[in-house]
This record gives C-alpha cells, structure tokens and sequence, in this order.
C-alpha cells in the first residue's frame, strides 16, 4: 500500500469536511478498498473511516414504511435486523461472502462500489429504493450507470438506503464458488404496482432490470410465465461461464426466485 | 504516525502506528502476538481471524487504526485461565482438526464466534459458517467434528455428504 492517514470523524458533517481534502477517500468496512489499496490500484492521501459515525448504522421503518438502513450498517447487521420487516433482504445480506465479510463490509460500501457481480445492487433497483447522500436523494433507477459506475460524485456520502417493502420477493444467486460473489443473482419484487426484476452478474453494463420479465410477471406471477432467457450478447464471458451461459442463468434464476417468493 | 491504544486480550496496550498499518501487522510484529496468521492477505483464507468487540474480523482486512478503543481476543487469549486448552481447542487436538495448525488460530477464532451465537449448530451450520475459512490439510471433516463436540454435541461417524 502507498502511505496515508486515517481520520475517524464521529458525524457525517465532520466527515463531509475531511473528505474534501484532495485525494481523499471514504472508508467503510474496507473489505473491498483494502484489497485495491493493496494492489496498489488506489492511492488516496486521507482515507475518511465511515465506522465511527453512529448515525449511519442501524435499520429502521419509516413513516411511510419504507425499511431505512443507515449506509454505514453492515451486512450482518442487516441479516438480523431487516429479517422479519424484508426477510428476502435479510437473506440476501446473510449470504454476501463469510461471516467475518459480513461483520465488516457495509451497505453503503457495497452500493458505492457497484460491482457488476455484488448482490445489494439488485436488491437496490429490484427495490426501486432510494439512495440518500450527504446532499441528496436518487432513485435507484438513476443511481446506477454501469460496472463500477453511480450518479455519486466525488467525496458524497451514502448516509442511508430506503425500500419501499414489497408484497413477495426472493433473491437467487448462483454463486461463484470461489469468491462467493454472484455468477448470476436475480432479485424479484412483487408490488401493488407491478413486478420488478433486477439481475446483477451477468450484464456488461452492471446491474440491469429485465423489463421483459417484469411485463409478464406483473400480469401472471408464476415462474412459468417467465420469458425465455435473455439474448447473450453483452453478458459477462469469462473462465466461469460464456455470455449464453450467463443468459440462460437469468432465465433459471428469475424462475427460482419467483418460485421462492410464493 | 497515530497513537492507538485497545484492549487486547484483556490488557490495555498502546502504539504508534501508520494509516496503512493493518491490525494483524499491529498485533503480530508490535505485540509480537504471533498466533494470528496471514495466509493470503487477501481476505480469502481465514487464518488472520480474530475478534474486535466481540465480532470475527479478518484483521489483514481492518486498519489498526479502526481498533482503537476495542476490546481485541486473539488465539493467544483463548486459553483458560490455568493455561491449559479451552474446550474449542482440546477438541481440536481430541479430533485432530488440524494438520499443519496453519489455519487453526483462526478456525478456532470462527467457531469460537459461532458457539457464542449458536450454541448448538448443525452440522450444515458449521460448515456454513467456516465458508471463509480456509484448510489445505484436513479435508475439514475432523475440523467440523471437533467443532461439534466442542458444542457438546453427538459427533457425526462420516462427516462427508
Ligand atoms: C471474501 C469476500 C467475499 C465477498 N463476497 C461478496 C458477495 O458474495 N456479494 C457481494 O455483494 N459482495 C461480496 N463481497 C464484497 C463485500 O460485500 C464488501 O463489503 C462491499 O463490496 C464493500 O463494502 P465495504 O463497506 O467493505 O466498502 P469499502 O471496501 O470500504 O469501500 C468500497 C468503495 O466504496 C466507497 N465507500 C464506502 N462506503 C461508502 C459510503 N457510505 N458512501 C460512499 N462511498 C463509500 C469507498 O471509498 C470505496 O471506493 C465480498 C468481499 C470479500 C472480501
Ligand atoms: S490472511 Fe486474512 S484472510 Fe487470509
Ligand atoms: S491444518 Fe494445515 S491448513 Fe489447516
């Protein structure tokens, strides 16, 4: 690693300030900056630890029902907290990567970072949640702009993410086995206004909703309704599946997470 | 340079460390707290596990930095207080869940995180819980039978599937 400081502010405003140094990073559970800072793929002069500000943690209800985690809550802690008021959410942080991963890595962090592979991305647009800032709130719709690409600018904070919680939903991930990450993960959301499908892991552009499974679903909402799979030009090809191979596992995920939801 | 201080295993310690110095550089090469290992630095394998506030961390994924002011259990503080092994450890020895022990410090760290919130796992629970964990030598069957008799539990004859 290239030297830095750390700085541990205690407030969002306090973090907002030190972030406005030049080259200056934020820092949430590290599980995913750590390992760039190593290779030295990143070279930040002050990284900004997230962790000590309480007010970024914690999952709560809205007025408007809407389930309300703080961006610097971590995975595990979504795991418990959000299980009875959105259990596929819950399930979905339960599953990210190893225990320790989970004690560490942070919802913020992960919806910073926009992994084409990570899981909450899909449960983000699936959501139709909101992303909060220091500055703003975007809808999840125009938050995401392709791998490793968000409407964030530089030295914006992630403060919360809302989800409106849907009638039925189920994520499905067909996991990596090395690196526990999502060959192809599907999240199915079932609202009084419609059905929404997000997939992460298979897509070129990152995580993509797949319109044509949300028209069907939203009139017939059974895994046999769901289309034939998705053409594969644009999907991720690589050692661990061709662009088809990826295609067909959206089909076969989509099913299984309707067939989940109930 | 930051001064850092925590408790770790039980005791109050302080240093002078970097940004970039990482919990198990801390704890190894300050502390001299050797059991902690580092198998791949890359948050893959396990073998750096220990405990910040009671939670299981990889510390070669966690700036030293970001320990400060917590309470920090490695393997060395593991151990009952007459020094001889707690009942996670002699279990490891009773069902020879270790080869090498390179990985051991932290499987223990794991399954001692495990026990404290699941007291009674299921034999699918523990291997679940040690997906971060990582063995080249034992096949993780014995690994998983001497984390099921540590529990108290019937130890399963064929542990494989
Ligand atoms: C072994 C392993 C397995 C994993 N498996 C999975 C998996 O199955 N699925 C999955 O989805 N992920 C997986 N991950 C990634 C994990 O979920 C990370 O925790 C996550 O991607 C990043 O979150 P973090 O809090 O650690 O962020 P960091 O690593 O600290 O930061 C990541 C990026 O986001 C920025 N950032 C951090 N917090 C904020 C914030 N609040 N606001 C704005 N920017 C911020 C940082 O500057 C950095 O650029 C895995 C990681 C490991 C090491
Ligand atoms: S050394 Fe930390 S996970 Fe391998
Ligand atoms: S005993 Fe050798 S790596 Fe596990």
């Amino acid at each position: 690693m290239y030297s830095f400081d750390i700085q541990r502010p205690t407030t969002v405003a306090d973090a907002v300030a030190a972030l406005a140094t030049d080259e200056a990073l934020p820092l949430g559970g590290g599980q995913t900056l750590i390992p760039t800072l190593k290779q030295r793929l990143s070279a930040p002069s002050v990284l900004v630890s997230l962790s000590g500000i309480a007010e970024m943690k914690g999952v709560c209800t809205g007025d408007d029902g809407a389930l309300c985690i703080g961006g610097g809550t971590t995975h595990a802690t979504v795991a418990r907290e959000a299980a009875s008021s959105y259990p596929a959410l819950a399930s979905l942080a339960g599953h990210i990567g190893d225990p320790a991963v989970r004690n560490r890595g942070t919802i913020g962090g992960s919806v910073a970072n926009n992994d084409p592979s990570a899981c909450y991305p899909a449960a983000v647009l699936a959501s139709g949640a909101t992303v909060v800032t220091n500055t703003r709130s975007i809808a999840a719709d125009d938050y995401f702009q392709g791998m490793f690409a968000t409407a964030l600018n530089e030295g914006e904070i992630i403060t919360e993410v809302r989800f409106p919680v849907p009638e039925k939903a189920a994520y499905m991930k067909f996991e990596q086995p090395a690196s526990r990450f999502a060959l192809v993960g599907v999240f199915v959301a079932k609202y009084a206004e419609g059905v929404r499908v997000a997939v992460t892991g298979a897509s070129e552009d990152g995580v993509f909703r797949w319109t044509e499974a949300e028209a069907a679903l939203s009139s017939n909402f059974s895994a046999d309704a769901v289309p034939a799979a998705p053409s594969g030009d644009g999907m991720i090809s690589d050692l661990h599946g061709s662009g088809a191979y990826r295609a067909h596992l959206v089909a076969v995920m989509t099913k299984r997470a309707v067939a989940a939801a109930g | 340079m930051t001064k850092v201080t925590m408790t770790v295993n039980g005791k109050t310690v302080s240093g002078e460390v970097k940004g970039n110095t990482l919990l198990t550089e801390f704890l190894r090469e300050d502390l001299r707290l050797t059991g902690t290992h580092v198998g791949c630095d890359t948050s893959q394998c396990g073998a750096c596990v220990v405990h910040v506030n009671g939670e299981a961390v990889k510390s070669c994924t966690m700036f030293a930095a970001e320990a400060d002011g917590a309470e920090v259990t490695t393997i060395e503080g593991m151990a009952n207080a007459d020094g001889s092994l707690n009942v996670i450890q002699q279990a490891f020895q009773d069902y020879h869940g270790l080869q090498c022990g390179f990985c051991t410090p932290g499987m223990v760290m794991s399954a001692a995180a495990l026990l404290k919130e699941n007291p009674k796992p299921t034999e699918a629970e523990v291997r679940d819980h040690l997906e971060g964990n990582i063995c080249r030598c034992t096949g993780y069957h014995n690994i998983v039978r001497a984390i099921m008799a540590a529990s108290g539990q019937d130890v399963p004859a064929v542990a494989a599937e």
